[in-house]
């Protein structure tokens, strides 16, 4: 069983606020050390929140883990701003459970 | 629609026709299953879709006001700042089951939260108590996502293959049980008819046999 702890990985300026909150944090630079990182996290850490660059790099890893419980791979946006990488995914979701986004309607209201 | 490959008998007929009461309830249970799998996708997606938008910009505004800390002092003083952090977060995980999907679940293991800031207040300024602060208040919310997130993930993935099941049952596997029950079934009766006419036949030719 792996044990509760959260790790989040990010450029260095987006993920150093964390560690002031007692979050595991791993530095990462380009994209090849990214895609390790989160490789060799995703064995032992329950939570990953990745920031979306790195979420684009290792995506091939995170695809692996799409379909199980553990570990639980969130791209959240980094200090230089969002790419909506997070609501593109929930469209995604939409699309592909019901075979039309049904929620970009209820944006406009 | 191609039908199956077997004899025309009696007894492959009585194995089909059970095979296709079991398809025809398999199909409607799985129909069900699939209609309440969307309903509750539709709650969680919808939920995430608030979480996500609530978190991003909350995110944003608190890694703002953390990069202008560490504009205002220097990398270094930060860095000795909150290299050693005065809490740790701990995850009490566990998976719950969502129509036979297993989700996981956790909760924050409330550690000693009497001192949030790992620092004195007198080496960094305000921003960054601001910043820790907030980003601490965004953690409960930012889990929370990642456990809907994770779970819309996971139902999107299993309505799609939910899907395949009804479609292939509906689609192939009773439209084909169909078709071949009702090949043995004129196969049968053509049988039948052959036989009967072919007794009529050897009665007629006795009958004028007996009248010779």
């Amino acid at each position: 069983m792996r044990d509760g702890a959260v790790a989040v990985v990010g450029d260095k300026d987006s993920v150093l606020a964390f560690k002031a909150i007692g979050l595991d944090v791993f530095p990462v630079e380009g994209d090849i050390q990214a895609r390790e990182t989160v490789h060799t996290l995703a064995r032992s850490y329950s939570v990953i929140f990745v920031t979306e660059k790195v979420a684009i790099a290792a995506e091939t890893y995170i695809k692996r883990y799409k379909a199980r419980a553990y570990p639980v791979i969130v791209p959240i946006p980094s200090a230089e701003g969002s790419l909506h990488l997070g609501l593109d995914g929930i469209n995604a979701n939409v699309e592909k459970a019901i075979g039309a986004n049904v929620l970009a309607d209820n944006k406009e209201d | 629609m191609a039908k199956l490959n077997v004899n025309p008998t009696r007894m492959e007929l009585r194995r089909l026709k059970t095979r296709l009461k079991t398809a025809t309830r398999g199909h409607k249970l799985l129909k069900d299953k699939s209609d309440e799998m969307i309903r509750r996708f539709m709650l969680y997606v919808r939920e995430n879709k608030r979480l996500r938008e609530e978190v991003e910009g909350e995110l944003q505004s608190a890694l703002g006001s953390f990069m202008l800390a560490r504009a205002v002092s220097s990398d270094a003083v930060i860095e000795e700042a909150i290299s050693l952090p005065a809490t740790k977060v701990k995850l009490n995980v566990s998976s719950q089951n969502v129509m036979s999907v297993e989700v996981p679940v956790f909760e924050i293991i409330e550690s000693d939260k009497s001192e949030l800031y790992p620092y004195s207040f007198a080496s960094v300024t305000s921003e960054l108590d601001g910043a820790v602060a907030s980003l601490s208040q965004l953690l409960p919310k930012l889990l929370k996502l990642a456990e809907v997130e994770k779970t819309c993930n996971m139902l999107a993935d299993e309505i799609e293959r939910n899907r395949r099941r009804v479609n292939a049952l509906e689609y192939v596997m009773i439209p084909q049980l169909e078709e071949t029950i009702k090949y043995i079934t004129m196969k049968l009766d053509e049988n039948e008819r052959g036989t009967i006419t072919r007794l009529m036949k050897v009665k007629s030719m006795l009958q004028a046999q007996a009248e010779d």
